[in-house]
């Protein structure tokens, strides 16, 4: 079918964009899926695998999934997000400190 | 039905954020996630300091199994994904579309919770109740907090998609089923956290 007046160009490229973002989506899904079984499959190889190298690869995987679901499923990749970034990143700096006190001050 | 009630406002693209309202319900909404970010951030260092005070009560590589952990993480998982669904169909002021997948991330919410419940009341039967040790208080309020979360976002989308059979998709009602996507895929978010540090590192024993 031939795209003939402006109207039907733009419906043409409003549709390709959504199936686009459609497409993100699945493949951000897909990879937080891969990392959580990534992740349990390390910790049930735990008799194999020292145990520091099994703690540093699930935390980098929680990490991973985590940016992925504020920047696709939250939408922090697109514009107008500058203020979300900075509430969620100060928090996350907030956080940060109180579990690196919480982890290495304390004693109980 | 009531997806063409809104025939007339097509026009305008991403409703959510078409009004002054709209905007300032997803500032002010993202603010509050910054907040519940630190709330959150505290249990997990409280956690983290008491994890191994277990006194005289279980131990976590001696209470948590994988699968049961496993298959709550896909539940709540696929949740995300279905509300993200949701609101590719509101965009599209697809009323019905968007109740369905709603109603599909309440169901599996639901789902989570009884899992939750389940576990819960596994541990009590091995002796590992709130009081037991500094260990279990610090689990239980964390995981405790979390699922209230998930129980008050089922309870807020439940009742967000019955007013839609009446209000439908408006600039007035889109920033709300925004909002609540956001606070259900913040929900999920903090999950990742929790499986993580509390069930594979205590699995781990580390």
């Amino acid at each position: 079918m031939a795209l003939t007046s402006k109207d039907q160009v733009a419906e043409y490229v409003a549709k390709q964009r959504r199936r686009q973002e459609l497409l993100h989506y699945l493949v951000t899904f897909a990879s937080m899926i891969v990392f959580t079984v990534l992740a349990f499959i390390a910790v049930a190889l735990r008799k194999d695998i020292n145990d520091y190298l099994i703690a540093f690869f699930i935390v980098t995987m929680a990490v991973v999934q985590v940016a992925f679901q504020l920047y696709y499923f939250m939408h922090m990749k697109e514009k107008d997000h500058g203020f979300p970034a900075l509430f969620i990143y100060g928090g996350a700096l907030v956080v940060f400190v109180t579990v690196l006190a919480f982890v290495t001050m304390i004693w109980i | 039905m009531s997806g063409t009630e809104n025939a007339g406002l097509q026009a305008i693209p991403n409703p959510e954020k078409a009004t002054l309202e709209g905007k300032n319900k997803f500032l002010g909404f993202w603010f509050f996630l910054g907040g519940e970010t630190v709330l959150f951030g505290t249990l997990f260092a409280t956690f983290l300091a008491l994890r191994d005070k277990v006194a005289s009560g279980p131990s976590a590589h001696e209470l948590f199994s994988l699968p049961l952990t496993f298959l709550s993480t896909i539940i709540l998982l696929t949740s995300s994904l279905t509300s993200v669904f949701a609101i590719l169909a509101m965009k599209d002021y697809k009323a019905g579309a968007m109740r369905l997948w709603f109603w599909i991330t309440v169901l599996l919410g639901l789902a989570f919770l009884g899992l939750e419940i389940y576990e819960f009341h596994e541990y009590l039967g091995e002796h590992f109740g709130f009081t037991t040790s500094a260990f279990s208080s610090a689990f239980y309020t964390l995981v405790g907090t979390h699922g209230c979360h998930v129980l008050f976002g089922v309870l807020w989308i439940s009742e967000l998609m019955l007013q839609s059979y009446k209000k439908g998709i408006t600039t007035v009602t889109a920033p709300k089923y925004y909002v609540a996507a956001l606070y259900w895929h913040f929900i999920d978010v903090v999950w990742v956290f929790i499986f993580t540090v509390v069930y594979l590192l205590g699995i781990l024993g580390g």
